[in-house]
């Protein structure tokens, strides 16, 4: 297990960090994580991260919804048992749509949204009693911290670090 | 800074003058069809009853039936003048004949409105804009300014064809109906005179036209006023600050009353709460769409160089974000009469779907469908020809439902989009075309004395 080594070099900037990885990116060295406190603007660009595909997840859970919302008010109101219910048409799914249409819309944003939320909770491995993945308890605060594995390469990755404003950096053996 | 082409002027001459040659045609042809004319027609779309489609509409209209048009003149028994000894085809001819005629009429108002609409809308957004102080829009307000530029005189247009056309469009501007004597006497229309009569509906007119063109005046010279005052003199801007709110109180009372004065009233029998609302949505969506367009004709030409693809892309999101606004009001409206289906609001909906069906319910394709799946994805709402070709496909949408609004109450079943409607659709084409890039050639198309331009050069999503 060459790569059971990382470095953390931390940083307590936002745009130091951006520059960082914008440079160790350019140095081709792999960048495993970064932990930060808050959302940095722009920095799934910077690391070169593929864009997130849960919106199309979303709009295909929003399909489901729909087609569940339809199935199940035509069984029900049309197959099912037509009652006369105070004079409203049930012939045929069609003629009675207006009467559906706030629950399949309803039941649309229903799935789409919890749907989605729960992959993304399964994509990040987010659950209850999830063991927190912290390497440095700072970094929910206010510090900023770059993973890089190292592959024999250590001293070179320290100086590149040393030199992007580094804190602090840190060589810790990640075997466990 | 953008000058007037030779072509843009020849096209939108070409535009206004085709527009009125159709349409004239059309008016003339119209005016001579007499009610022997009529009933000639009548009788020979009675006796070819089973040939089309077209003959088959018109027959299966029985002489009462198809009374519910002009309802307040003919339904309504209470009202009914017509003694049981007049020869009802006579009653059912004339009835048909004026459909006839108002058709011109109906034609060239729907066009007048539908554009008049788009600047008015776009009033609103750039008073918005200011209102909100959006840090995106700056770099298009000069863009917004050149659509308002349409407004003053599209709305006095519209006014003007509201009081030419008189009965023709507003059944209540007949005095014989308020007329207590008359046999066209309608009890429910006489009532609701101290708000619907000529005078008041004129008067009320001018005041909305007026307010709303103070505003774009005062607005367009501090705009101007703030470009050329010295670095960090920020007081034209504040000046703006505060008649776009002002604006923004006035617009949305009068932009109420001019809906139920301007459309609601073609069916003086019929009211919704909701009303003034929903032709707002659509207004919105009008306005954008054609900002949108507009950007990105002039950034074609390589005139906007600083507005990005962000830009489009906000553009894009509330030609979305309105046409789903759109929707739902539509929708709530329909629904709510739908559901509880009490008669006297029930006909306003009785008459499209029964005679409109096609533009009643294809335009929620055109206005909600395509633009909902089209402008979904945001790669999509980055790319030119995609935003111009939902556009196009929303435009047309919205002049249908102006044409939903107006048409079933002046023409009835009568309806047809050909001669007049394509005429006064390229009349006020090329007219509003014409103003517009007028507008927007006078002045540089950068506002470079907002306070918020920096921001919008550097605007990114």
């Amino acid at each position: 297990m060459e790569a059971s080594k990382v470095i953390h070099a931390i940083y307590n900037d936002d745009d130091v960090l951006m520059h960082a990885v914008k440079e160790v990116r350019a140095a081709k060295h792999h960048i495993e994580e970064v932990y930060t406190p808050f959302p940095v603007h722009g920095l799934d660009k910077a690391m070169g991260l593929a864009p997130t595909r849960l919106a199309i997840c979303a709009f295909l859970y929003g399909c489901v919804g729909i087609t569940v919302a339809t199935l199940m008010m035509n069984f029900i109101m049309i197959e099912d048992w037509p009652q006369d219910i105070g004079g409203k048409p049930s012939f045929s799914y069609l003629e009675n749509l207006p009467a559906f249409v706030p629950i399949m819309f309803e039941l649309t944003v229903f799935f789409a949204a919890h749907l989605m939320v729960i992959t993304f909770y399964l994509r990040s491995k987010m659950w209850p009693f999830k063991q927190a993945e912290n390497p440095d308890p700072r970094t929910t605060d206010d510090h900023f911290l770059m993973e890089i594995p190292v592959q024999g390469n250590e001293q070179d990755l320290h100086n590149l670090l040393a030199k992007t404003g580094a804190v602090e950096i840190n060589v810790v053996d990640k075997a466990h | 800074m953008y000058t007037l082409s030779n072509r843009l002027k020849i096209v939108s001459l070409i535009l206004i003058i085709l527009g009125a040659v159709l349409w004239g045609t059309s008016y003339f042809s119209s005016h001579h069809v007499t009610k022997d004319d009529v009933k000639a027609m009548l009788a020979d779309e009675a006796s070819h009853g089973s040939h089309g489609d077209a003959h088959a509409v018109a027959d299966s209209h029985a002489p009462e039936a198809a009374h519910d048009t002009h309802a307040s003149e003919d339904s309504h028994g209470q009202t009914d003048s017509h003694s049981a000894s007049a020869d009802h085809g006579d009653e059912h001819a004339e009835h048909v004949m004026h459909q006839i005629h108002n058709r011109p009429y109906s034609a060239l108002y729907v066009a007048a409105f539908f554009f008049m609409m788009i600047a008015l809308g776009a009033l609103a957004f750039y008073a918005i804009q200011f209102a909100a102080q959006a840090g995106w829009s700056p770099l298009l307000f000069r863009v917004m300014e050149g659509i308002t530029y349409y407004l003053l005189p599209g709305a006095l247009i519209v006014l003007a064809i509201a009081m030419f056309a008189g009965d023709h469009i507003f059944v209540w501007m007949n005095d014989e109906m308020v007329n207590p004597e008359s046999d066209k006497y309608d009890k429910l229309v006489a009532g609701k005179s101290g708000w619907l009569n000529t005078t008041g509906f004129f008067i009320r007119g001018l005041i909305f036209i007026g307010g709303w063109s103070l505003y774009r005046f005062f607005a367009r010279k501090f705009s101007l006023a703030q470009d050329q005052a010295p670095e960090g003199d920020k007081r034209n801007f504040k000046k703006s600050f505060r008649i776009a709110a002002a604006f923004l109180v006035f617009f949305i009372y009068t932009e109420s009353m001019m809906s139920w004065d301007w459309i609601m009233s073609v069916d003086p029998h019929w009211f919704s709460t909701l009303f003034g609302w929903y032709v707002f949505a659509g207004m919105m969506v009008c306005a954008v769409t054609v900002m949108a367009m507009i950007t990105i004709y002039l950034k074609s030409k390589g005139l906007l160089s600083q507005v990005n693809d962000s830009h489009i892309h906000d553009l894009a999101k509330f030609m979305f974000g309105f046409s789903i606004f759109w929707t739902y009001l539509w929708f709530s409206q329909f629904m709510l009469i739908w559901y509880s289906n009490i008669p006297e609001e029930v006909t306003y909906y009785v008459t499209r779907i029964n005679d409109y069906n096609l533009p009643f319910f294809g335009m929620i394709a055109m206005n909600f469908l395509f633009p909902l799946l089209l402008l979904m994805n945001s790669d999509y709402k980055r790319i030119p020809w995609f935003v111009i070709m939902t556009g196009v496909v929303i435009l047309a949408g919205h002049y249908i439902d102006v044409f939903n609004m107006i048409m079933p109450a002046t023409v009835g079943d009568r309806w047809f989009i050909g001669m007049p409607e394509i005429g006064a659709i390229l009349l006020f084409a090329g007219l509003f075309l014409f103003i517009v890039f007028y507008a927007i050639s006078k002045q540089p198309l950068i506002a470079k004395g907002n306070p918020f331009i920096k921001e919008s050069e550097h605007f990114h999503y």
